[in-house]
């Protein structure tokens, strides 16, 4: 059953960004480059997918545990320490390169494209780099 | 603002939170992409369910295609500039615990202080960087 809930949870997700456009860099480039021509798209991605996260979190984090799994497994972490703010920096250093954060490149993966394979190739060697190198 | 998409950003933007808070509900998971992703990949522990994941990830814009007959998307053009985006990407969100999923949709939800600021910093150099260059 978890398995089938994470494909359909994936499912959703990208058919989210993709029917948003969000899967496209230009239209991510839209938004984050200021001009004449801004597109506030991607905010209302944002907020209308936070408007339903935080409904059916808060309405739930009252329960003593998820249906299908024995407790929630949920970020212990709380202080704004310095990997948090340089990675954060770098991460949009690279968004706002390309247009690409990590769930619209893997989503267009189908496309075939080679600049978005590379990306993703490029991506998963700064994964394996960052737990190599943890500062 | 003629580029504005406001009923198409509306409804995939609840899509993203539905499957996001789909996976919070029935499996007690945040649905980051950045991490679900790499762990799936560096990391033998829950493989199974995190590569379904990935996989839904993939489906998405294949199953948006059978359904919307005018469905298409640009991709970036192969460059230095695409290998370079792409390490700082996956490096950025090695280190930074996240990306616009995890952070910005499930830790802002949660009113996470990390979350909170990983996003104010992510959209601050995404928005520098994408503007000083074009």
């Amino acid at each position: 059953m978890p398995i089938i809930i994470a494909f359909v949870a994936g499912l959703l997700m990208s058919v989210g960004v993709a029917y948003s456009q969000m899967i496209d860099p230009q239209k991510v480039l839209g938004f984050l480059t200021l001009n004449a021509n801004w597109d506030p798209s991607l905010m209302l991605v944002m907020a209308a997918g936070l408007a339903v996260y935080s409904t059916g979190f808060w309405l739930f984090a009252k329960k003593d545990k998820p249906l299908f799994a024995s407790h929630f497994s949920l970020p212990s972490k709380k202080d704004l320490d310095k990997p948090l703010i340089i990675g954060s920096l770098l991460f949009g250093a690279g968004w706002g390169l390309v247009g690409y954060c990590p769930g619209p490149a893997l989503a267009a993966i189908s496309s075939g494209s080679v600049g978005t394979l590379v990306f993703i190739g490029a991506m998963v060697a700064g994964w394996f780099i960052s737990r190599r190198l943890p500062i | 603002m003629e580029n504005f998409t406001p009923f198409e950003a509306v409804v995939g933007g609840s899509l993203i939170g539905l499957g996001a808070v789909m996976l919070f509900i029935f499996s007690g998971r945040i649905a980051g992409i950045s991490g679900i992703t790499s762990s799936a990949l560096f990391s033998s522990e829950g493989r199974s369910w995190r590569l379904a994941f990935v996989a839904g990830v993939v489906a998405g814009p294949l199953l948006l295609g059978l359904l919307v007959t005018d469905f298409s998307y640009s991709t970036p053009e192969f460059g230095w500039q695409v290998i370079v985006a792409g390490l700082l990407v996956g490096i950025g969100t090695g280190w930074g615990s996240g990306c616009t999923s995890g952070h910005g949709i499930c830790g802002i939800s949660r009113l996470s202080p990390r979350s909170v600021t990983a996003t104010l910093l992510f959209m601050l150099s995404g928005v520098v960087v994408a503007t000083l260059l074009r």
